[in-house]
């Protein structure tokens, strides 16, 4: 522990209500496993963060916190200063203005591209509106605009289920943009792409975090430095290293437990 | 006019089976009474009573399709007690039936049926008042099997009891109905059930006149409950119900709250489930606890499976298709095959047909048929990318 | 198996006991007998009612061994006199001749030979000395039953002769059968001694069962002497508190029965559905072809080897295993391992199979029930501190148990449990390491439906064997490994029990139906409670 660059709580550490994303002290255990260990970090406002780490170090699992799918044993989560994470389920953390691509591309394959967008797209979610209400009217020109985004415009009328792998990683970002969320937590968004491909895709990540916060998990280090913003590294349930990717990948601990020599 | 236009038109292959199904029910409400009343009997043409009594059951059954079809194929939700939500409607309507027979039963009692006579009862139950009113008789249709599915669905969806498990605690639902029903004390007659109708309305039940009415309004039940159903899964609403058919917590993320979708399926088709039980009572003439028999939900699923579930077509045809085969089989020198012939076709739907017959037309002549390309196993909690 | 070893236990023990009676001594004077027999053989030639009411005591007060005999004979009308010869003889049931002086059999009846006739308050003597008579039997049953018609009877007349049984009695159980019998006619007779009285409330207190609460009851309410009225109220509180007990035990019994019969039910499918995630509804079909093969062999039995009947059980479980296995092997390789990971298609298909099943089985053994006898080590039932306790009932429950801890070690122990569990844990890797996953998988469900097969013998026992047979287990199968955690063998058992239990307790206040309804709803609110049941496991690998 003598190198490692922690997030020191007296220079770093932002005040409660500026957080975005505000962990502290998280711990959860699977059957005695220590999946997330005393785990905490800050993501402010319009902040874009890569999340790199061995497999098991937690990045999947702290993606389950934030977005409720797990519930921590110890630890506070709050969102935005005021909201209470680990009280609430996955459907109101949404609504609150998290959105989140999933590591394997999950899209809803046996429906169009143009109605996967529609179904993301930001607006009420309640039965009666879908039922009856205005999710019926949603105007088109808001999924043409994000389909051009992430050039699936000709593709609209197909099954998702019938898109190249890339593909739909690109049609989960723009569900992801159709959500217009807070804060995006991606999940290997380049895994399983081509070279230009994983490019085109960081492009796309470094223009949707102009006007919003990312989470971006990933393995593909020069992806990662890409991205060109600041890293956090995760090992064993809790940080590793925090700071610019040059300062982490010089980082004896992260060479040892990650990178290898 | 209206069905020229209504051919005319172009479309996907469901939109165009759609309009067909359509315009085979509006047909079949106009010619039913037709054949059977006006055409003269020794007509080739003529429609025997035994033909109309057996249609309207066969539509009775296919409204019972279509409602499973909307939570199955759409959303899921396989339930292996929808014979329950069947027989509750039957047995509203039963008792709304009870109460017209008044003096004409075996003891002449005007207000007690003959069954409580018989079991010394003093004065009606509670919850037999007000059904000597048809409207109040009719809500309770509906709202009796709606209550059962709002409390049900509500627990288990909340507490997010899926696949099996939903199914196995639908069974134990219309199993511990079953049961009950059965018992004297539940005042609804026991093991015999609710028989021996007079009158509906004012007709006579057993009228060839009644029986055309009561075959035409289910048809046109089916084609209400059909474009209903056709309504609500063209929707968002229905985009959401396949979305969470297919990856239920990924809608979840999306930020839609499953469980209300889930429950509101779930009444809707519950709802229409206790209409198709009350239109059936009265042209049976008597519903029972078997009914509730665990199998014969089971039996419904099979009509689903065989039209194509995910096609609100092939539900309805499926289940007059099937029950069209068991007549046959049943009524003949083949009728200790029947089960054989049952049980084979749940083999072999499942195992070679998955998309049911419909499904499998509709692939077949339309290139890309919308919504149904994880047909074959609709219900599969796919999501596993956050583990 | 494990039937046939109980089955010898059981058999050696009452062989034990039988001899043990038959050795000990029971005498009677023998000058005296022949004296009295010769007084009562007098009386009988008169032919008078009175005489002969003389006569049947004296028989009772002679202590002759074929006294039993003569009295028999009298009350059927076999005892026959001969006024020329003077001597008296009687036919047994089967028409043997016997002299009633020595009780031997002599060539044919006098010529002359006339029935003693009786009338009907000399039968009720008769039947009373032959309750006398029968308390002084070598059979140790006999006195026991004897001593429970005394108790009934309430006869002061039997008092003498019950006392001096009761002196003689060696057999604990006897000896407090003939105490209660006492005290029960000491309390009817209005001259008995208070001190007497009061002592036979100590007695009957002591008995505590039904029997005795309502004889309490008449004393408490009748009493004239103010002590015996006081003590018998005393006495009522505390059989009362002791029933309450009995009565709760006896329904845990019952219900304890009730689980193991849900737990041999479900154990089977504990493998299929708990360990494969196989949802089979043909399991029912499987317990019912295990019925039907019970009833198949002891068809054989019972034609080529009636005599051998008591082995019809112990070779019936391997053949009821191979038959529903095999017909599980069948169901795997045709029909379910095109559908793994796809549980609700695989829950139709099985039930389409259920149907071919049951229609096969109607159409070859038609749809009536079928009659499978029970093995003498299974019928009968013996009483232990007032509870009633069935041999089949009870066998039923140590044989489920025996079958629980067998699968559980060959799950835990041999090779082909090690590779099952690695299958259902990981079936890439499993694969990988060389393991035939299709095999293990087509093993594990033949395994399944095998034990399945096995409940199917037991539960011939206590069943209607029909077609209808599996359909009214599946239900509660399904539940009872849904309740227990799926994947979870030991929570199945608790599962199996706690439910036997609680619908034999539920029972006594809600009646059979509503106690089923009632748990059954109870069950339906649990899995939404906790829908990975009582003992869940954690973790991605039940993620299914």
């Amino acid at each position: 522990m003598n190198t490692v660059i922690h997030p020191d709580a007296t220079t770093e550490k932002p005040a409660l209500t500026q957080a975005l994303l505000y962990l502290d002290g998280v711990s959860v255990a699977f059957d005695g496993f220590k999946a997330i260990n005393d785990l905490s970090l800050f993501i402010r406002p319009g902040e874009m963060r890569a999340i790199i780490g061995p497999n098991g170090a937690g990045k999947t699992t702290m993606m389950d916190i934030i977005t409720g799918k797990t519930r921590p044993d110890a630890g506070t989560v709050y969102f935005d200063g005021k909201h209470d994470l680990t009280k609430l389920d996955e459907a109101s953390i949404a609504d609150l203005g998290i959105g989140r691509k999933f590591q394997k591309p999950t899209v809803f394959e046996s429906q169009t591209v143009a109605d996967n967008i529609l179904l993301a797209l930001r607006g009420p979610r309640d039965a009666w509106s879908a039922l009856f209400g205005e999710r019926n009217a949603i105007a088109p020109h808001r999924i043409e605009e994000i389909l051009d985004i992430v050039r699936l415009t000709h593709e609209q009328k197909r099954l998702a289920g019938d898109l190249s792998h890339g593909q739909k990683q690109w049609l989960e970002i723009g569900m992801l943009l159709a959500q217009d969320p807070k804060l995006l937590l991606v999940d290997e968004p380049v895994a399983g792409m081509t070279d230009s491909e994983t490019e085109d895709t960081a492009r796309l990540l470094k223009r949707i975090a102009k006007d919003h916060s990312v989470i971006v998990v990933e393995h593909d280090m020069s992806f990662v430095r890409a991205l060109d913003t600041r890293v956090t590294c995760l090992h064993e349930g809790s940080v590793l290293a925090e700071g610019q990717i040059d300062d982490v990948s010089r980082n004896e601990r992260v060479i040892e437990v990650y990178l290898g020599r | 006019m209206i069905l020229s236009s209504l051919i005319r038109q172009g479309g996907s292959v469901h939109e165009i089976a759609a309009r067909w199904f359509v315009i085979v029910l509006l047909a079949a409400i106009v010619l039913v009474p037709v054949l059977h009343l006006m055409v003269p009997e020794g007509s080739a043409l003529h429609l025997p009573t035994y033909a109309v009594a057996l249609l309207g059951k066969y539509i009775c059954f296919a409204i019972l399709a279509v409602a499973l079809d909307l939570v199955w194929g759409y959303c899921g939700i396989l339930s292996l007690g929808h014979g329950a939500f069947f027989a509750l409607g039957g047995y509203a309507m039963g008792m709304y039936l009870m109460r017209q027979i008044g003096t004409r039963g075996v003891y002449a009692n005007p207000i007690l049926p003959d069954f409580m006579v018989f079991l010394n009862y003093k004065e009606l139950p509670w919850f037999w008042h007000g059904f000597h009113s048809f409207p109040f008789a009719f809500f309770m249709i509906l709202f009796v099997p709606g209550l059962l599915a709002l409390v049900f669905g509500w627990l288990a969806f909340r507490s997010r009891v899926t696949g099996v498990y939903l199914s196995i605690i639908t069974q134990a639902l219309t199993y511990a109905l079953l049961l009950a029903f059965f018992r004297n004390d539940m005042g609804l007659g026991g093991n015999n059930g609710l028989t021996d109708f007079k009158d509906i309305l004012g007709f006579t039940v057993q009228a060839p006149g009644t029986r055309a009415v009561l075959c035409m309004l289910s048809l046109a039940t089916l084609l209400g409950s059909f474009l209903f159903a056709q309504r609500l899964v063209n929707s968002t609403f229905g985009k959401v119900l396949i979305a969470i058919r297919d990856t239920e917590s990924r809608t979840r993320f999306l930020g839609y709250r499953v469980e209300n979708y889930k429950l509101t399926a779930f009444v809707v088709s519950a709802m229409m489930a206790g209409l198709a039980g009350a239109l059936y009572v009265p042209q049976v003439g008597i519903i029972n606890p078997s009914e509730f028999a665990p199998a014969n939900s089971i039996e419904a699923v099979i009509w689903v499976a065989v039209g194509g579930r995910g096609t609100l077509v092939g539900a309805a045809v499926g289940a007059v298709v099937v029950n069209f085969l068991k007549t046959w089989f049943t009524t003949g020198l083949l009728a200790p095959y029947w089960l054989f012939a049952l049980g084979a076709l749940f083999i072999f739907v499942t195992l070679a047909l998955p998309k049911g017959i419909i499904g499998a037309l509709l692939e077949r002549f339309g290139e890309k048929s919308s919504g149904l390309k994880g047909a074959s196993m609709p219900v599969a909690p796919v999501s596993k990318a956050a583990e | 198996m494990k039937l046939r070893t109980m089955g010898k236990w059981a058999g050696l023990s009452i062989a034990a006991l039988v001899l043990m009676f038959m050795l000990m001594p029971f005498a009677a004077s023998r000058a005296d007998a022949a004296g009295l027999i010769d007084t009562a053989i007098e009386k009988f030639l008169a032919d008078s009612f009175t005489d002969t009411d003389a006569a049947v005591a004296d028989v009772v007060a002679s202590g002759a061994q074929q006294s039993a005999a003569i009295l028999d004979a009298l009350a059927e009308r076999r005892l026959l006199f001969s006024a020329t010869g003077k001597s008296v003889s009687y036919t047994d049931a089967a028409g043997k001749v016997f002299d009633a002086r020595s009780g031997l059999p002599i060539p044919a009846v006098p010529a002359d030979a006339q029935i003693v006739r009786v009338n009907n308050r000399l039968r009720g003597t008769i039947a009373a000395a032959i309750g006398t008579l029968t308390l002084l039997s070598p059979d140790p049953v006999k006195r026991l039953s004897a001593a429970d018609s005394v108790f009934k009877s309430r006869d002061a007349a039997s008092l003498p002769a019950l006392e001096a049984a009761m002196a003689a009695e060696k057999l604990p159980n006897v000896k407090r059968a003939f105490a209660a019998a006492r005290a029960s006619v000491l309390l009817a007779s209005p001259d008995a001694d208070r001190a007497q009285q009061v002592a036979a409330v100590g007695t009957l207190a002591e008995r505590g069962d039904q029997d005795a609460m309502a004889l309490l009851r008449g004393v408490a309410s009748s009493a004239i002497a103010p002590e015996v009225k006081q003590a018998a109220e005393l006495a009522m509180s505390a059989v009362e508190r002791k029933l309450r007990i009995t009565n709760v035990v006896q329904n845990v019994y019952y219900g304890l029965s009730l689980g193991s019969v849900l737990l041999l039910a479900a154990i089977g499918l504990a493998i299929t559905f708990g360990v494969m995630g196989v949802i089979n509804m043909a399991h029912g079909e499987m317990v019912m072809l295990g019925a039907y093969t019970t009833f198949e062999v002891q068809e054989l039995f019972r034609a080529y080897a009636p005599g051998w009947f008591g082995w019809s059980l112990p070779v019936a479980i391997p053949l009821a295993f191979l038959v529903a296995a095999l017909v599980g092997i069948v169901i795997e390789r045709g029909i379910i391992r095109f559908l793994y990971g796809r549980p609700l298609e695989t829950l139709l298909a099985t039930w389409g199979v259920s149907l071919i099943l049951q229609q096969a089985v109607r159409t070859i053994f038609g749809s009536s029930n079928r009659e499978v006898g029970a093995p003498s080590y299974m019928s009968g039932a013996f009483e232990i501190y007032g509870l009633a306790i069935t041999y089949g009932r009870m066998w039923i429950i140590v044989f489920t148990l025996i079958l629980f801890l067998g699968l559980l070690a060959m799950l835990k122990l041999t090779p082909l449990g090690l590779q099952m569990r690695a299958v259902t844990q990981n079936r890439r890797m499993a694969g990988s390491m060389g393991i035939r996953t299709n095999w293990i998988d087509a093993m594990t469900f033949a395994l399944g439906s095998g034990i399945a097969g096995i409940a199917g013998v037991a539960l011939s026992q206590i069943d209607n064997v029909s077609p209808n047979l599996g359909q009214s287990y599946i239900i509660d199968s399904f539940m009872v490994v849904v309740f227990g955690g799926v994947g979870n063998l030991w929570g199945t058992l608790v599962s199996a029990f706690t439910l036997g239990i609680a619908n034999k307790l539920l029972e006594p206040y809600a009646g059979a139906v509503l106690g089923k309804i009632f748990i059954l709803v109870a069950l339906i609110l649990f899995v939404q409670k906790r829908p990975r049941g009582l003992f869940a496991l954690k973790g991605r690998a039940v993620e299914a």
